[in-house]
């Protein structure tokens, strides 16, 4: 593989205009050499901006470093350059996937089966996303990271950053408890005013209306309550049955990637709640 | 507004592959406006619950200074539940597989909305 990794890289020197860049990306990145794939992906992708398959090589080598919040941008533009891609539909249904909306990573799969009926791997994916194996899915979708990488990404996140991340006024995080009392974090209105406290009192009760509602219509556990408004959008999550967590962002993020940013926010609330136990 | 414009807003919403039900709920008072729903669900709970729910959600997406809510989506481990207020104080509500494709369903509430409206 050195042999091949030394002659795509002197075939790019050669022409750095060629799209042999991909092959050399992608042979470095499962090689676990994340660093030199994303400098050749970085290139890559200046060269060849409207390349959905740049951008769905420089996805994987974010989903590899475990920046799943830039990942799902990259495979977001390459489905935006190109609506059936398969490495970036597969790509978001990993990271659906990884974040519990099975639904969606379901439906991503779909969509990648019907554009290639043959791919046995979707057709593995499909079948362990459906009976919840993680690790075999990601392996059949072929995003399974190099061992060290793996272990870096699923490193919980520095305390300091959770912290800042549940305390800091600009997050647009709020940690708060059934009874609609402000546990952490801050919110304010588009005037810079605090509005943490009516926003949580408001959203008290929401947990158990939420699962009473999903229960009558056999919908098993409630896992999230995504809205959008005129002026922003909005995810709910229940990091532990007594609390409840409120995402708010700007209407520029996408629904699927606030979904992720709100899961590592739970898990993040999650470890600091058990923490303060 | 007639039952036969009611009932076309929810064959809207019905036909999407993956919907197994969709009611038109009064906002104000949780009452079931219009129903197609799979037998066995308890029309006149669920509406109750989600306009109670789209009334708390509205409330705090008001005082967070977001505005209107114009889309919410209840995800659950066996499907969800898919909301659009109508400009006449109806909500539009779907209940779907959990591998239904949101963004159509989300169009077709839209769309139904404004036969609402």
């Amino acid at each position: 593989m050195g042999e091949d990794v030394k002659a795509l890289s002197a075939q790019l020197a050669q022409d750095p205009n060629s799209l042999v860049f991909l092959r050399l990306g992608e042979m470095l990145r499962l090689r676990g050499q994340l660093d030199a794939a994303h400098r050749v992906a970085l290139n890559g992708l200046e060269r060849h901006p409207h390349s959905a398959d740049a951008h769905d090589l420089y996805a994987r080598i974010l989903a590899d470093k475990g920046d799943f919040e830039r990942a799902f941008d990259e495979w977001d533009m390459a489905l935006r350059i190109a609506p059936i891609h398969l490495g970036a539909l597969k790509g978001l249904a990993f990271l659906y996937f990884k974040v519990g909306d099975v639904a969606q990573a379901v439906a991503h799969l779909e969509l990648a089966q019907r554009e290639a009926p043959g791919d046995p791997g979707v057709v593995q994916a499909l079948a362990m996303v459906r009976g919840g194996e993680a690790a075999g899915a990601e392996a059949e979708l072929g995003l399974a990271p190099a061992p060290e990488v793996a272990q870096a990404a699923a490193a919980p996140m520095a305390d300091s950053r959770v912290f800042a991340g549940l305390e800091g006024a600009a997050e647009g995080l709020l940690l708060l408890d059934s009874a609609g009392r402000v546990l952490g974090g801050t919110l304010r209105d588009p005037a810079g005013q605090d509005v943490s406290d009516a926003v949580a009192a408001y959203l008290a009760g929401v947990s158990q209306e939420a699962g009473r509602t999903a229960k009558l219509l056999g919908l098993g556990a409630w896992t999230g309550l995504a809205a959008e408004a005129g002026g922003g959008h909005v995810h709910l999550a229940q990091p532990t049955p007594d609390a409840l967590l409120l995402v708010v962002r700007d209407r520029a993020v996408p629904m699927g990637r606030l979904a992720i940013v709100a899961e590592r926010a739970a898990q993040a609330a999650r470890r600091w709640l058990e923490q303060q136990a | 507004m007639t039952a036969v414009a009611f009932q076309r807003a929810l064959d809207l919403v019905t036909r999407v592959r993956g919907v197994r039900g969709a009611m038109l709920v009064a906002l104000g008072d949780g009452l079931v406006v219009a129903e197609h729903l799979m037998e066995g669900i308890k029309g006149p709970a669920v509406a109750a619950l989600a306009a109670s729910l789209a009334n708390r959600l509205g409330r705090a997406m008001e005082a967070a200074g977001l505005g209107t809510g114009v889309f919410w989506h209840l995800q659950a481990s066996e499907g969800a539940l898919l909301v659009v207020p109508a400009a006449s104080g109806i909500l539009v509500v779907a209940v779907t597989d959990p591998a239904v494709n949101v963004g159509l369903v989300r169009l077709e509430l839209l769309r139904a909305a404004q036969v609402v409206a």
